[in-house]
């Protein structure tokens, strides 16, 4: 049942009033890293703050379209929509343009679009609109294959661009499912999966698989504390180490270390169930299972990453990780980035007073980097604002979307969550070091025409669904 | 139902959580931790431009006449200075507190950011002990670049002279920033493009201490500078010294040149200059006085001083008598100590009587030529003396008269040969004939030519009736090619059989019996058959011009000559000698009578010495 709202006073202005100052603050601090003397005037189309301007402007024309647009627009054709994304991707892969390595432009004579940018979108409609419809429970094997397609298409297709990070940006949507529903078990799997990855990259194997025996053994000892089984376990797997130990040692046989731990987890392991079946003690296999898996999965990870990703990519994998210093390669980048914002102290140096940033130390800067020129004209003070705002803004977005009458309104609030959020804490995290460099842009801040309209018509779809949610009665 | 709306709050509590890990981090990095600010600061970029070394130059054996040496630039960014010990300072530099005032005040209205030049060319003494001292002056550096070092004081206005560029040069050229050099004068402008090589850049991070940490991205911006080509000029070192010496203590010029080729043998002006003055930091002060000179040695004479030809001119005007065919070989006029006509008399020298043409060259009749020239102006073939006076313009011009020469060298003038508008102007269309001109038939009068056209004309005589543009530059190192111009023969308007008779006379002219009139006896030489003609050019402020072409050996020629000495009087009497003396250096690099050197030599002519002390 639906009933006529009047728009334009149910929009949520507290929201548009933070876009209107990200917007506002972006542009500014693009004038700031792109600024030198001899070119002052605002306006200069050669410029990129000159071009912003046209861009900025284009995006409050298109936000108003998106008002003038009925609701009912978005779910009916989320699929369409999604299908024509799909379509441009592919187009992309084959007449695209390259810029920075990555195919991901498609040049319409001398207007230039990236269309993974507005993939977001379409993938948010779609996946709101597929988690929304009438039959479908979120954890069963069909959903999952069709929510990973959903996900996953796009995503695959922006890998073949070799463009990472925005190819990166999709696994957000997992946000989304979380609110929805997905089961807690599944999500620990990835997490724990993710930890797996970064350690066995880290850790020696051995300091691994001892590490994954005390966890076991810790897991088990929660699951039944029985002090008796637990230590005859833990006593049956010394007792095998020794001996195989032993009998290396003695005859010369030559196993490592690593191997002979091995050996020993794989009889005792062997024993292990034959006890368990007898004395029927639960979740042995699957803690053995888990075990094995993970042994497999930290054996597979070198391989993984030694031959999937790209050499640039691994380095900045490393570099974060600490494993790989290059103070004038990957690492430079980074290192500039956080003496950028580190320089800037308590209260900046000073809107255009910028050294670092201005000098080009800092790559990308008005673009991926653009939170360097923040933190170092405006200092700490300024940093802190744009979090706040940001986090704000955030906390603002879970309000509106948790406030849709309408499921589809509100997984779709949720999709615009996930993508902001993850683009959000991927840009600054990496200018601060706490994450790879994975080139995506600050939303609303970064140059660049795409990713602000893209992330305008996202966000203002949502705002749309918004205000006409009373017009939904329950 | 929405059965899972509670998990709102864990996405609340993650947003919130990475906003305090960021805050965390942020206050880290910008309050707590100082060691991103000493970096930050320091991280500043400078530029320094590596300036090639200029090609050098040698001479046409490959002896070197032009090279360079390090000298040092001290530079300043304004935005990067920090109160400094100046009293320090300005003792390491030997400058005044008020200079290091000044001068960084200029560079910031300069450019704040960009490095300007605190102190030109400072010793490599000072630079040791500054250098050591530097990082207590953050904002300043050193730039080496090169100065012009010369072998010897020769050939300083051949070879020019560089300076640093002007504000015009600057906007006109993006190549060119404040404080670089550029070639102004000789060579070093002409072939500027060649010499200076390309400028190149490094690109380094500095730290507080001004200390160069590294190339900034890894060399990525860095460009590596390239020395210029080296020229090989046509100058003849040792007949330029011999020439220059020659002249010392005389006012005027030497040209010589290799009419096979058109290449400059020398190129004299008197009085010259030390090129080491136009060097370095006195440049300026030693510019000064040498443009304020009375002598004015800065003036390359062999290039810009115009004089009548006087009666080296004959020639031409015999040739042109030949080729218009109202003179013959062996067409006879009688002169009786002057030229008459009407109530117009002309006066010439005693001598025999009749000539023939041969004759009239070797004895320098004035009568004789002035019949020459009135028939060629008079010549029936044309209407008026309007056309035949074009006609005879055109032969004269196909000398180089009256025109640039295109020559490598700057700065050269066009000299003076008048138009039929010139005499209409002054006489009105049918105001004027032949005897009007009169004077232009031995040379004086409205005719003005340079050195450098009077030598260029001793070629074009030498080669039998063509001539090659003459140049100073023989071969660029790398792969350059001289202008084409330089390859090409110019054809003079006189057939080259006529050549033959005139080449007769300047040949008797040097090498007659002594007594058969001969005016140039002092140029001969034994064994060489040099061919010449004296001139003396009427100077309406003094004593005669001496002039002398000549060319040797009359077969095959190998050099082709004009000298000039101011106030010199008649031709024979120092210019011949002069002109001599260099054939001989040149053709035996011996001297046979020695006393003729020294004649020349002690020769003081009219040249107050006390006005130009500062050209030894």
């Amino acid at each position: 049942m639906q009933r006529r709202v009047n728009i334009w006073s149910n929009i949520d202005w507290l929201t548009v009033t933070i876009y209107l100052v990200l917007v506002i603050l972006g542009w500014i601090n693009i004038y700031a890293a792109v600024f030198n003397e001899d070119n002052q005037s605002i306006f200069d189309l050669s410029q990129r703050y000159g071009k912003q301007i046209v861009w900025i402007s284009t995006a409050f024309v298109i936000a108003f379209i998106i008002f003038v647009i009925d609701i009912n627009f978005y779910p009916f054709f989320a699929y369409f929509v999604y299908g024509i994304v799909i379509f441009a991707l592919v187009v992309v892969l084959i007449f695209g343009t390259k810029v920075h390595g990555a195919t991901s432009w498609l040049e319409i004579g001398n207007f230039r679009i990236q269309p993974s940018e507005f993939a977001k979108i379409a993938t948010a409609l779609a996946l709101a609109r597929y988690l929304s419809s009438h039959n479908v429970q979120i954890n069963t094997l069909k959903s999952y294959i069709r929510i990973a397609v959903i996900i996953l298409l796009p995503a695959s297709l922006i890998l073949l661009q070799n463009d990472t990070g925005s190819a990166l940006v999709y696994f957000a949507f997992i946000l989304v499912l979380y609110r929805e529903g997905i089961s807690e078990g599944i999500l620990l799997l990835g997490f724990f999966v993710i930890v797996l990855f970064i350690l066995a990259l880290v850790l020696a194997k051995l300091t691994i698989i001892l590490l994954s025996i005390a966890i076991v053994f810790i897991i088990f000892w929660f699951l039944n504390r029985r002090f008796k089984i637990v230590s005859l376990g833990l006593g049956i797997l010394i007792l095998n180490i020794s001996v195989i130990y032993g009998l290396n040692e003695l005859f010369k046989i030559g196993f490592s270390f690593y191997l002979v731990i091995l050996i020993a987890i794989g009889i005792s392991g062997f024993i292990y169930i034959i006890l368990a079946i007898r004395h029927k003690i639960k979740k042995v296999v699957i803690l053995l299972l888990f075990f094995i898996g993970s042994i497999l999965f930290t054996n597979s990870v070198d391989f993984v990453f030694d031959n999937f990703l790209e050499p640039h990519q691994q380095k900045r994998i490393n570099v974060v990780l600490g494993l790989e210093s290059d103070p004038y390669g990957v690492e430079y980048n980074v290192n500039q980035s956080k003496i950028a914002i580190g320089s800037g102290g308590i209260y900046g140096k000073g809107f255009l007073k910028g050294t670092q940033t201005k000098f080009d130390f800092v790559p990308e800067q008005s673009t991926d980097f653009i939170f360097c020129t923040i933190g170092e004209e405006w200092g700490f003070a300024g940093t802190l604002f744009v979090v706040f705002v940001f986090t704000f803004f955030l906390y603002r977005l879970v309000k509106i979307a948790e406030r849709q009458r309408s499921s589809f309104s509100r997984m779709y609030g949720y999709g615009v969550i996930s993508v902001l959020f993850f683009h959000i804490t991927i840009n600054i995290g990496m200018t601060i070091g706490l994450v790879p460099v994975i080139g995506i842009p600050l939303p609303f801040f970064s140059y660049g025409g795409s990713s602000l309209l893209a992330f305008t018509i996202l966000l203002f779809i949502l705002l749309r669904l918004d205000a006409s949610r009373l017009e939904l009665l329950k | 139902m929405d059965s899972f709306a509670n998990r709102r709050h864990i996405i609340r509590f993650i947003i919130i959580l990475i906003g305090l890990i960021f805050a965390i981090k942020l206050f880290i990095l910008q309050v707590a931790d100082s060691t991103y600010k000493l970096t930050a600061s320091n991280n500043v970029l400078r530029y320094v431009t590596q300036f090639p070394a200029r090609g050098l130059i040698y001479d046409r054996d490959g002896k070197m006449l032009v090279y360079n040496e390090a000298a040092y630039d001290l530079m300043v960014i304004p935005r990067q200075l920090s109160p400094f010990d100046t009293t320090e300072f300005c003792q390491i530099l030997n400058i005044s507190k008020e200079y290091i005032d000044e001068t960084i005040k200029k560079a910031k209205n300069f450019s704040n950011y960009n490095s300007s030049i605190f102190l030109k060319q400072v010793s490599s003494k000072t630079y040791a002990t500054l250098q050591e001292k530097l990082y207590k002056y953050p904002g300043f550096f050193v730039q080496s670049r090169t100065l012009r070092k010369y072998t010897n004081e020769n050939a300083a206005h051949l070879l020019g002279y560089v300076g640093e560029v002007d504000e015009k040069l600057i906007e006109n050229d993006k190549y060119y920033k404040q404080g670089d050099y550029i070639g102004i004068s000789g060579i070093e402008q002409t072939y500027e493009e060649y010499i200076r090589g390309k400028k190149g850049v490094n690109v380094y991070l500095v730290d507080v201490h001004n200390r160069i940490k590294g190339s900034y991205a890894a060399g990525k911006l860095d460009r590596k500078a390239e020395v210029g080509s080296n020229i090989i000029s046509t100058i003849d070192s040792d007949l330029q010294a011999y020439g220059e010496k020659l002249m010392k203590n005389k006012i005027g010029s030497i040209v010589a040149i290799e009419p096979s080729t058109g290449e400059i043998l020398s190129l004299v002006s008197a009085p010259a200059y030390n090129p080491e003055l136009l060097v370095g930091r006195t440049r300026t002060k030693n510019f000064i006085t040498l443009n304020t000179d009375t002598l004015k040695p800065l003036f390359n004479r062999a290039l810009m001083a115009q004089y009548p030809p006087g009666s080296t001119f004959k020639v031409i005007n015999g040739l042109i008598g030949l080729q218009e065919k109202v003179l013959w070989a062996n067409t006879n006029y009688s002169c009786e100590g002057a030229y008459f006509s009407g109530r117009f008399r002309m006066g010439c020298h005693i001598h025999k009587s009749p000539l023939d043409f041969v004759e009239s060259i070797q004895i320098s009749c004035n009568t004789y030529y002035c019949n020459v020239f009135r028939s060629i102006l008079d010549n029936k073939k044309y209407p008026s003396i309007r056309e035949s006076f074009d006609q005879w313009r055109d032969y004269v011009m196909s000398f180089g008269f009256g025109q640039y020469l295109n020559s490598d060298l700057s700065n050269e003038l066009k000299g003076l040969v008048p138009t039929k508008q010139r005499y209409d102007r002054i006489y009105g269309e049918k105001g004027w004939k032949s005897l009007t001109l009169i004077s232009m038939a031995i040379g004086q009068g409205e005719l003005g030519t340079t050195p450098l056209q009077m030598a260029n004309m001793t070629a074009a005589i030498a080669n039998r009736g063509y001539f090659y543009t003459p140049h100073v530059v023989k071969e660029i190192e790398g792969e350059f090619e001289l202008d084409e111009r330089f390859y090409k023969k110019n054809y003079t308007k006189i057939d080259s059989n006529y050549f033959e008779l005139a080449i007769q006379g300047m040949d008797l002219a040097v090498n007659g019996e002594p007594g058969s009139g001969s005016t140039a006896r002092l140029a001969h030489i034994p064994n060489i058959t040099v061919c010449g003609k004296t001139g003396t050019a009427q100077n309406p402020h003094g004593e005669d011009h001496s002039i002398f072409i000549a060319f040797a050996p009359k077969e095959n020629p190998q050099i082709a000559i004009a000298v000039y000495i101011e106030n010199g009087g008649f031709g024979g009497t120092w210019a011949a000698p002069t002109a001599k003396l260099m054939i001989e250096k040149y053709l035996n690099d011996s001297i046979s009578v020695s006393w003729w050197e020294d004649y020349i030599l002690n020769a003081k002519i009219n040249y107050n010495a006390e006005t130009s002390k500062h050209m030894e």
